[in-house]
């Protein structure tokens, strides 16, 4: 302990002052000393701001020359005034926050809280989870976005949902391809070669519009299919060839493409036949009977992969940034309830526990009630949080959904500072944000006088 | 005899209780080796993309490192380390992250000790000011300050910029150590004031030594707290930009300027990192007084 050296060690040996009896006015002086930066400080920058801002909030663009009454503040909630848009979302948005982010950081936290007493390697596991509480919300934001890029070969989040998609809904061999000659339509999906097919008949389907590297690797040179009595015989293949070649004829360097569904159709549209074209191409539908025949590519061939969910988009980037700050203050929540959580009377928890209660009536009766204050404390504290998110949603949301993703606080800077420069809606916007904050002021010095008395 | 044949069957349930409680455990385990895995992933994911060269970032994601290794390259950090932009930056960064911390320290432990253990006239009231000011939005002063720093011809300087965080620093730091001073044994004092030292003796040398572990938790979070800052900078500075404000001026070319928005984003993540694994005690310390008392 430093302060056991300190006090052992007689105060005349640190030559202080002769012992006085301190007057009045010298306590007064030394609590005026000490207080005055602080409270130079807290005055200019916080409470002249304060009322500066209240009063800006009344007068118009131009500045304190021009009193416009409350129209600042019906900016921000009559529809149809100039900045309606932007406000109006704001305020929905923050609804939405508040509404979920300090419920669902407070129940993963206790969640977490409970979960890690019960492992040995709690630490490393808090760790990890309060880690994003050392970045910078604005870090955050860039590695995020970097996590919902749209494009599954970007974007992680994405990558892992065409990995599900895909296994659920495997895509097609050829997604890209389409046909060589004006002879095969498109048909539901499908592709339609539109001459009638008999027994002895030969298909042609020759798509392009694959690329190289998407040609499946046991591709082999493509051959005329050789009419066979009886059945009907034909080629699924690229109709493409460096230089381009002929359209519609089988030529060398054209590969057959393997893996495609390959569908019969009779003259009423039913499928009386299934086949899979083989490393050349080639494909055989035997003892086919009499009759015309259509023959078609199956969608299935041509089902594109998974293309990703737009996070970053207009309609979901407000539930993506929820998950990012979520991310951000779980850890936050965790570590003060785990606090709350070990300072618990454990006999309590055993009590119930001899008494025959399962472990989540345990949770449900016993701890949760217990650990209500803790709870609530890191409610509030959310609550004041999520009001004042701005760094996040610059960084993560691109500037085309930043309207859509605005809420309050981002709302005051960009009217304020953003190139419209309205500091009379800007203040309006920063009292509302205050108004909102003042009954957690209330609290707060509710609480404080309670302790003091 | 009968001592070991006792041991024996409570060894052998002892081994079996083991095996029971790790079957017993293992989904638990899982589930929660799977929830931290999620939360390191995003960091990681930048961190890899930052040593991605530009053309696979713009086109592939950083997970294709793990079948490709070598094309991993430090050339982002080499390019970005010679960027003189950059670099003063950091710089700007640091001077604003130490000054305020300091200065938040310095103050508000001076006004801490104030209303912890000198009596004067309205210091309750100076006390429940304090505490109402700890909420205020930062907002309420964007504005103000703005046109006064206009007028004092000290926009876009780094001391005005951490004399916003300072002042916004102050209302914790005083309530926290005003709070920490109070649990300091009455009886230290008062015997080392019946010696005759003065007030800022007491100070110096009593309250800022047993202060100590509410100080460190008070620099640690106001240290991250201006390191991380965005939105005070970038209203108050324009030249002087710290690292978020620099990183800001490139994200409007999120695509193309990956190569250098993800390694100059985990340059500015690696000084807090470091602070939060040096101090984590002292940081989880300073959490738990900001919300619990």
């Amino acid at each position: 302990m430093p302060g056991a050296g300190i006090t052992a060690e007689p105060p005349a040996a640190a030559a202080p002052p002769p012992p006085r009896e301190p007057g009045l006015a010298g306590r007064y002086l030394a609590g005026a000393i000490f207080l005055a930066p602080a409270l130079v400080l807290l005055t200019v920058w916080m409470v002249y701001p304060a009322i500066y801002t209240i009063v800006r909030s009344f007068y118009g663009q131009s500045g304190f020359g021009h009193f416009v009454g409350f129209d600042n503040y019906k900016q921000l909630f009559v529809p149809f005034s100039i900045s309606q848009n932007l406000l109006l979302k704001s305020i929905r948005n923050n609804i939405i926050w508040v509404a979920v982010v300090p419920a669902l950081v407070t129940a993963l936290g206790l969640i977490f809280a409970v979960l890690t007493e019960r492992v040995r390697w709690s630490v490393a596991f808090k760790t990890a989870v309060f880690l994003p509480m050392a970045i910078s919300a604005f870090a955050t934001g860039v590695t995020w976005r970097i996590m919902y890029q749209q494009d599954p070969t970007q974007g992680a989040v994405n990558a892992l949902g065409r990995s599900v998609v895909d296994a659920v809904h495997s895509p097609g061999v050829l997604p890209s391809a389409f046909p060589s000659t004006p002879k095969l339509v498109s048909k539901g999906g499908g592709l339609v070669l539109k001459t009638p097919l008999h027994a002895g008949g030969v298909a042609l389907l020759g798509v392009t519009g694959i690329a190289p590297a998407d040609v499946p690797t046991s591709a082999a040179q493509a051959v005329d299919p050789k009419p066979q009595p009886g059945s009907i015989v034909g080629v699924v293949w690229r109709d493409f060839k460096p230089g381009g070649g002929v359209p519609g004829k089988i030529e060398k360097q054209e590969l057959g493409l393997p893996g495609v569904t390959v569908d019969l159709r009779s003259s009423d549209g039913k499928v009386v036949g299934k086949t899979t074209s083989d490393a050349n191409g080639s494909f055989v539908f035997k003892n086919v009977g009499a009759g015309t025949f259509q023959s078609e590519i199956g969608s299935q061939t041509f089902r594109k992969p998974w293309g990703g969910v737009s996070w970053l988009g207009p309609k979901l980037i407000t539930p993506s940034l929820l998950i990012a700050y979520i991310w951000i203050w779980a850890g936050f929540a965790m570590v003060v309830i785990g606090a709350g959580l070990a300072a618990m009377p454990r006999d309590v928890l055993e009590a119930a526990r001899t008494d025959g209660a399962t472990e989540f009536q345990v949770f449900r009766r016993v701890t949760v009630p217990l650990l209500a204050p803790v709870l609530s404390v890191v409610f509030i504290t959310m609550i004041i949080n999520v009001l004042k998110v701005f760094d996040l949603i610059v960084s993560l949301a691109p500037e085309s959904t930043q309207n859509d993703a605005s809420v309050i606080a981002l709302a005051m800077w960009r009217t304020s500072f953003g190139g419209q420069n309205n500091f009379g809606v800007g203040s309006a916007i920063a009292v509302f944000l205050f108004v909102l904050v003042i009954p957690v002021l209330a609290l707060n010095i509710r609480r404080f006088k309670t302790e003091a008395t | 005899m009968t001592a070991v044949a006792a041991e024996l069957p409570a060894r052998r349930e002892s081994v079996a209780a083991r095996v029971a409680r790790i079957v017993l455990k293992a989904p638990l385990n899982l589930l929660l080796m799977a929830v931290g895995l999620l939360w390191l992933v995003p960091t990681i994911g930048l961190f890899i993309t930052s040593i991605l060269p530009a053309s696979i970032a713009e086109q592939s994601g950083w997970w294709k490192i793990f079948s490709k290794p070598s094309i991993a390259t430090w050339s982002n950090y080499d390019a970005l380390l010679h960027d003189s932009g950059l670099l003063s930056a950091l710089k700007t960064t640091a001077y604003i992250a130490v000054g305020n911390t300091v200065a938040v320290v310095v103050i508000g432990a001076m006004a801490g000790y104030a209303l912890a253990w000198l009596e004067f006239p309205g210091r309750d009231w100076v006390l429940v000011g304090v505490i109402g000011l700890l909420v205020v939005p930062l907002q309420m002063a964007l504005i103000p300050m703005f046109s006064l720093y206009d007028k004092l011809h000290i926009f876009d300087t780094v001391l005005s910029i951490i004399l916003f965080h300072v002042a916004f620093g102050l209302p914790f730091a005083v309530f926290l150590l005003r709070n920490f001073f109070v649990g300091i044994p009455k009886d230290i004092l008062e015997s080392a004031r019946i010696d005759g030292a003065s007030e800022f003796w007491i100070f110096l040398r009593l309250m800022l030594p047993l202060g100590l572990p509410a100080i460190a938790s008070l620099a640690i979070f106001q240290f991250l707290w201006t390191w991380n800052d965005l939105i005070v900078a970038l209203t108050f500075g324009q030249n002087t930009q710290p690292i978020t404000v620099w990183i800001f001026g490139q994200l409007r070319e999120f695509g193309t300027s990956i190569d250098v928005i993800a390694p100059a984003s985990f340059i500015s993540l690696v000084v807090p990192l470091a602070v939060f694994f040096a101090f984590q005690r002292y940081f989880v310390q300073g959490l738990l007084a900001g919300s619990v008392k």
